[in-house]
């Protein structure tokens, strides 16, 4: 069974950001690793690029198939997860630790507009 | 139209198998995982529902001088026993379907096409016919069929089914008579390794599974099937052949006898060439992981030369590959290309499109 994190904030697209000041961290869940099975790839943002909410900033790869990553919130990226470059088998391994991109977040309220842990559980019954 | 299902579409379900639409039926794309099915059978063995494949019974004084007319592949002269790989071809030379060839008698073939072109290719064999002293027959209904691939394959199927292997050779099969019915076991595969594929009832296709898996045998998917046969570069009929490509474009000119007697669509791949390819099917690996799928752009200076047929990252050997047709400029061994891959221009080298050695027992 898929788990889920207190305080972090999750999209119906299943990925999460987890707030700290005025930075976010953008992954996706453990319910969206167990539904793509192995990642073999992770299509990053760079550094400097710009996302928006609802909007896509790359994608996971399992062996099959692409899945667009949705931004859930709009920022700058600061940062990303340079050791998903050789090891992407990360996400599956530990879906809520593996961030994937990190975002000065330009409006820190837009995540009022995302779930709750409880509501996204909901969501993925 | 609602999709099929095979006599082993109950022991899918009951192994918790993810089901997908594939060919006209709902088929198996995995039971666990597609990477672990997959190295199964690389290392030990795995077992495949092919129910889903069509046959057709041809038989008839003429069923040769026929077979001989629809088919690239040589087969005077062949003896009882023997398998043929090759095409069946449009006129213009748009491939209808690939295809094996089982020689069961002087009078009679056996012939088996894909899922997805069953109802196609079958009103094609009957119309071709018509000129001919043969019956056709599409059994595709009547026969289910499981694939063991892998090299402990040939123990398996002594051990397991009681179907001693060792005297076949690869591209042959038998007839075996057991429990009141008349089996094909033949020697082939779709994965690029030893292995066997068993045709018979559905109630023996479903006791001979229910061996399998309580022998440990792993179930395995489409999805591997699929990463399988791509390593070893054996072509999908809807990505490397389609009705537009020919077999010579495909780089599948070893099966297409241009010094037989006349075939259908023999005139167009003369022709094709003399003239020279436009066109042609390449391997191409990426220097990065990312990875290039069906339909995606190969680009060479900002212009788009080809298209992706089928990409992964190969399980076996950890490259980002895939098979492109490409315009022939850029079809020489060792020029670069790049992939669009999202919204990036990914650096790749032509390479020959046998991403991994196959490992047939001859």
């Amino acid at each position: 069974m898929a788990k889920t994190i207190e305080g972090l904030y999750y999209s119906e697209s299943h990925e999460y950001v987890k707030v700290e000041g005025e930075y976010g961290y953008v992954g996706i869940t453990d319910y969206a690793q167990e539904q793509l099975g192995n990642v073999v790839y992770v299509d990053m943002p760079e550094v400097d690029d710009e996302v928006t909410a609802g909007e896509e900033f790359g994608a996971v790869e399992s062996v099959k198939a692409a899945s667009d990553l949705i931004s859930p919130v709009s920022g700058v990226v600061v940062e990303i997860n340079a050791d998903l470059e050789d090891q992407p088998e990360l996400i599956n391994q530990d879906a809520f630790g593996t961030w994937i991109m990190k975002v000065k977040l330009s409006d820190p309220s837009e995540v009022d507009n995302l779930l709750s842990a409880a509501d996204y559980e909901n969501c993925c019954k | 139209m609602t999709d099929k299902r095979t006599c082993l579409y109950d022991k899918h379900l009951e192994l918790n198998a993810k089901m997908v639409p594939f060919g006209g039926f709902e088929m198996p794309i995995q039971y666990t995982d597609i990477v672990d099915e997959h190295n199964a059978v690389r290392k030990a063995c795995g077992v495949f529902d092919v129910s889903h494949m069509g046959e057709v019974l041809v038989s008839g004084p003429e069923a040769e001088k026929y077979v001989q007319y629809i088919f690239t592949n040589d087969i005077a002269g062949a003896p009882v026993g023997k398998i043929y790989y090759g095409m069946m071809l449009h006129e213009n030379g748009g491939t209808v379907d690939d295809l094996l060839v089982y020689k069961m008698a002087d009078d009679k073939f056996f012939l088996v096409i894909n899922a997805a072109n069953i109802d196609k290719d079958y009103a094609w064999i009957e119309a071709q016919a018509k000129a001919f002293d043969v019956v056709t027959e599409n059994q595709s209904d009547t026969y289910g069929q499981i694939a063991l691939q892998g090299p402990e394959s040939e123990k398996v199927m002594a051990e397991c089914l009681d179907l001693a292997c060792e005297d076949l050779a690869f591209y042959t099969f038998k007839t075996v008579d057991t429990e009141g019915e008349t089996l094909i076991v033949s020697r082939t595969g779709y994965t690029g390794e030893d292995g066997f594929e068993v045709y018979g009832s559905h109630a023996y296709i479903q006791g001979a599974w229910d061996k399998l898996i309580a022998h440990g045998v792993k179930p395995c998917g489409l999805g591997c099937r699929d990463t399988l046969r791509f390593e070893v570069g054996l072509p999908l009929y809807g990505d490397e052949l389609t009705d537009d490509i020919t077999p010579l474009e495909a780089g599948l000119g070893m099966f297409v006898k241009l010094d037989k007697e006349n075939f259908i669509g023999k005139e167009a791949l003369a022709k094709q060439k003399a003239v020279g390819l436009t066109r042609k099917i390449v391997g191409i690996e990426l220097a990065g992981r990312a990875i290039p799928r069906h339909g995606y752009d190969v680009v060479v200076d900002d212009k788009v030369v080809g298209t992706v047929t089928t990409g992964y990252n190969s399980i076996s050997t950890g490259k980002s590959v895939c098979m492109a047709m490409v315009d022939i400029e850029y079809a020489k061994l060792d020029t670069p290309v790049q992939v669009r891959i999202h919204r990036k221009l990914q650096e790749g080298t032509v390479c020959k499109k046998r991403f991994y050695e196959k490992n047939y027992k001859k």
